[in-house]
This record gives C-alpha cells, structure tokens and sequence, in this order.
C-alpha cells in the first residue's frame, strides 16, 4: 500500500478556502504540475490528477459565460440574475451579478469579483466591470 | 467483432400504472402496481425476480426498500442515482449481470408520487437533490431549471436558436401526445401559446418545461436465448453507452456539448449501427432545450442544426424522424425520473403495440435518459430480432432482399429451428417495409434552413 504521508496538509482545501474568504480574500488553486488553475477547491488536479495544488490570489476578473433572469413575483422579490462567469484563470464558477437590472447582463459582459453574504455564508458575486 | 453485450439481452416485459393525479398511492404502491404488470407481460413472475435495479429520489437505502417490500431476494442489486437518466443507465449494469449470469430475471422500477407529493406540501419521501451542493446551491439557483435556462442561453449565444425553434419542440412533441391516449397533455399546443406563456427562467416558459406527474413504470430484462420463448416479441439491446460530464451546472466543460457526446458513440459501437440506421428516438426532454443538444451531440444532426431539425417538422408525426412518440416530459408523463419512459416507449414501438403513434416499419430505436443537470446520459439502442443477425444495418438497406436472408441464416446458428424459421419470415417482411419506407424517406428534403451562427 501507499499512504497519503505528507502529501496532504491538515487543513483541507475546502477550508482553506472558507477561511481566506472569512478574512475577505478570495484564493484560487493552481497546479504545480500542469500550471492550469482549479476552481472550486479541490484534493487532486482536475486536469492532470497531480496533488500538487498551490494557493494564489485570483485577479478576481472575468467574463460573463452564460446568464439567465429566474421569473419571480414581485412579493417573492422580482427577477434575479444567475450567471456562470469564467475566470481570467479558466475555471468558471456560478453566481450573481450585482448592482444592475437582471436584463442588463450580457453573455461577454466584463466582470469583477466581491465578496458578499448569504445567510451568514460568504459568497463571490460578481459585478460589471 | 460484435461486442459482447450485442444483442445478448432482450426487454420482454414492460408495464406502466395510470399517469397523472393519483393522490391515493404511494411510491413504492406505484413501483409495485408497474412491477406486476411489466412481469406480467413478460409471462413471469415476481418470484422469478433475481435481478433488481432501481432508483430514486428518496431514501438512500432505496434498493433495499423495494426488495423488501417486493419480498425479492435478488442476487443482483443496484440503486446507482445519477438522476433521471438512472434507468437506462441501469440497463448496462442488468445486461451486464443477466449476461455473466449473476441474475438470470432483472426487474428496472420505478415508482413517484411527486405531483400528489408537491400538492399536499410535502417533499415526499426524499429531499432536494440539488440542496447542499457547496458552490452551487449557496447561491439559491431556481433548479433544476436556472441550470438548463443557463446552458439554452450559452447556446443562442453561440448558434443563434430562435425563439420559435426552441418552441417547436414542445409543439413536435404534443402532436407525438395527441396520439397517444395515455399522454396527460393533449390539448393544441402553438408556437405562439409556447412564446407567451408564463416567463419560468429566461429562455423558458412554462410550456418548455416538463410535467411534474404521479407515476410508476418498469421493464423487465432476460438474456435473448430464454427471451425468445417468452410470451411477448423480444426487443433485443443492442448497444448501451454512459457518459458522465460533471455535478453542478458550472463544471460542464462546454455547455452547447452534452455527455451524449461520449455516450451516443459507446452506445452506436456497441450495436454496430450508426445515426441513420435509428427509425424511432425517445429522449428525456426535461427541457425544450434537451432535445436540440442531444440530437447533435447523438450525431443524427451537426452542431447548431438542432433547431431548424425540430422546427423543419423532421421530429413530428409524419417527419423523417420521430423523436418522443409518446409526447414525452413536456406533455406525456414526468413523474420526475422520466428515463424509465424513454425505453418503455421504444421497446413499445419495436413491438409495433403503439397504435396511431406507432412508427411504421421501426426495427431500431434509441432511448437516451439524462441526468441531473445535464450531468449523465445514458443512451440505449434497441432492435427487433431482424437486427440481431446483421452487424452493421447499412448492409440490409442497400439490399433488403439479401440480408433478409443473411440474418436468417446467422440467427439459425444461435436459435433452434423453428425460431430461425420464424425469424426468417419476419425478417424479410420487415425488410420489404423497409423499402417503401426508404423511397418515402428520400422524398422528405432535409432542412435548409441552417441555423446561424452569432458571432
Ligand atoms: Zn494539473
């Protein structure tokens, strides 16, 4: 057999992670390996499986990939946006644009990262750039 | 050389319970009602069970759930979740069991009480599928639907769908339901009622969206040499193919190719056919989007054309190809697991038992099941006993009258005589039904409106 030894920290990435966003930062993974980054945390490189994953600062830029306005009543808040914004990085990660009309946002739009809240859970949420 | 699954099993029973409103029964009542009809239309009986693949939204420990309360001891069990799709997924792993002989009777079930569930505020007997998925639900998405909306979206984006291409495959679909008695929507249905109504999650209305329906169904699976002295037709399978492409909606690589770019060509390998030998296709239309992807991504159309295909007519009554001859999720049945239907419908139309949906001459159908969010897609192909003989279906269209015999001669070696014989017969009647449906095929120009692509 092999064991994990040292190859692993204590801390897994997922709280790595949560704990970097806690403290306002938001960190994404990039393999030593391959060089291609990974988002969401991950144990292992997505794309060649290395568990050599180092933590950087994301530019936290990016671009709108897809989006959609989900039809609510006006008494359930009105329409929101969802979108899945690909990072400058490469990963792409679903969320919300902010601080414009749900029919504003563009597939291609330019966006930049912040972070806000959710029910006491800390999110990124992006908005025009 | 054939792959070893070819044609080794067959379905020989199906069974479906009403659909709609059944407030009066549970799921496993469903599950059980659909059970005893699919073994009696196979001419077995429960106690011939050995071999249970189920699936389901409720509780983790469903398989053990049904076989107790089936009172199966089944030597094969298998309860693998990967949504909807799970019920032709689990065609692959019954064949493979029923094949190796770890069972020698597989029973695929499935039974929902979802739309009597949502009635009386209860979530039924599971939760949300899609609750607690990190970096996904943290965000409250309107799922399942915001994840297809957003994959419809990408896809305008690139090939540039119009609004009424989207919406003729609900209209294609409900005119598959307005001949089948069994469909819960059979009303007309137009391009127009589509567009406007009720806004959902942009691009969809309501009418791009599925039915939420109670129901259950379930098939039964042998191997094709006892299959063949069974009470119905066996419908032999031919090929099965899964492809897995992500969990949540943002990891999907590319959102205009689904997994049934990997499945479709595992499942075609494994039957030796290709796109044009398919004479009947069922696909899991949770959304009006669905079909579009997995008509290309299948390989009967290129990139970008699913939407002049559906809105040319080829998919309707009537069209080049049939595709959802029941109506399916948009206007037939959708008990929220709607891969169980796909396969029934096609198994049902290769027994020729469909009436005035039935496709005419249909020896080869393809039932793709999907996933999750697009996640997994599950893709079988089945065929008549004049498919089993011939490796590859081009041969027996260039020359009907030659491989008419070719596969009674091949199926002589496997099958006693008087099967051979029968085989025979039905194979050169079928293949002279294939003729007149060739010519009538070529008369049907295919579409010339090629959709655009947006730059
Ligand atoms: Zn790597």
């Amino acid at each position: 057999m092999a064991e994990t030894g040292n190859t692993f920290a204590d801390e897994g990435a997922e709280k790595t992670f949560r704990a970097g966003l806690a403290r306002g930062e938001f960190n994404i993974q990039q393999c030593g390996n391959c060089k291609k980054h990974v988002f969401y945390p991950r144990t292992l490189c997505t794309h060649c499986g290395s568990p050599n994953l180092v933590w950087k600062k994301a530019a936290g830029t990016g671009t709108v990939y897809s989006t959609s306005i989900e039809r609510y009543k006006p008494e359930a808040g009105g329409d929101k946006n969802i979108a899945v914004v690909q990072l400058d990085e490469g990963p792409r990660m679903l969320t919300r644009i902010t601080d414009i009309a749900p029919a504003d946002v563009k597939i291609g739009m330019k966006v930049t990262a912040h972070i806000g809240e959710a029910d006491g859970i800390k999110l990124i949420y992006f908005r025009q750039a | 050389m054939a792959h070893p699954l070819r044609g080794q099993t067959a379905v020989v029973g199906v069974g479906l319970t009403k659909f709609g409103d059944l407030p009066g029964k549970t799921h496993l009542e469903l599950l059980a009602e659909a059970s005893h009809a699919a073994l009696q239309d196979a001419g077995l009986k429960l106690t011939d069970v050995d071999g249970l693949f189920v699936s389901s939204m409720g509780r983790v420990f469903h398989p053990l759930q049904v076989a107790e309360y089936l009172g199966v001891k089944p030597s094969a069990i298998d309860g693998t979740n990967v949504g909807g799709s799970a019920f032709v997924n689990a065609i692959q792993h019954a064949a493979m069991a029923l094949h190796t002989g770890v069972c020698n009777v597989a029973l695929i079930a499935y039974g929902s009480s979802n739309r009597s569930d949502r009635k009386s505020g209860t979530r039924g007997p599971g939760g949300n599928p899609n609750a607690g998925v990190m970096y996904q639900s943290e965000y409250k998405p309107m799922l399942p639907v915001g994840a297809y909306a957003l994959v419809a979206n990408r896809y305008i984006h690139e090939y540039g769908l119009t609004r009424d291409q989207l919406s003729s495959v609900p209209v294609s679909f409900r005119k598959w339901a307005q001949l089948n008695p069994r469909a819960e929507m059979r009303g007309p249905l137009s391009l127009e009622d589509v567009a406007k109504a009720r806004p959902i999650c942009d691009p969809f209305t309501l009418f791009d969206c599925c039915l939420v329906s109670d129901a259950g169904a379930a098939l039964v699976m042998t191997r094709a040499d006892r299959a063949r002295h069974l009470k119905q037709k066996p419908v032999y399978m031919l090929g099965i193919g899964s492809g897995t492409s992500h969990d949540q909606i943002s990891q999907l690589a590319n959102f205009t190719v689904t997994a049934c770019a990997m499945s479709g060509p595992r499942a075609f390998a494994m039957a030796s056919l290709k796109p044009s030998d398919v004479d009947v296709v069922e696909f899991y239309d949770a959304f009006s989007i669905n079909p579009i992807l997995f008509i290309e991504d299948l390989g009967f159309v290129k990139k970008g054309e699913g939407g002049a295909f559906f809105a040319s007519g080829a998919a309707a009554p009537g069209g080049r190809l049939p595709v959802n001859t029941n109506g399916g999720g948009l206007s037939c049945v959708h008990p929220g697991m709607y891969g169980m239907f796909v396969s029934i419908e096609a198994v049902e139309q290769l027994r020729g038992e469909t009436g005035a949906r039935q496709v005419e001459g249909a020896e080869v159908a393809l039932a793709n099941g999907n996933g999750g969010l697009l996640s997994n897609q599950s893709t079988a192909i089945f065929g008549t006993a004049a498919t089993l003989g011939a490796s590859a279906r081009t041969t027996k269209r260039a020359a009907p009258k030659k491989t008419a015999k070719k596969v009674a001669k091949k199926s002589a070696k496997k099958a006693p005589k008087k099967a051979a014989k029968k085989a025979a017969k039905k194979a050169s009647k079928k293949a002279a039904k294939k003729v007149v449906k060739k010519t009538a095929k070529k008369a049907v120009k295919k579409p010339a409106n090629k959709a655009k692509r947006r730059s």
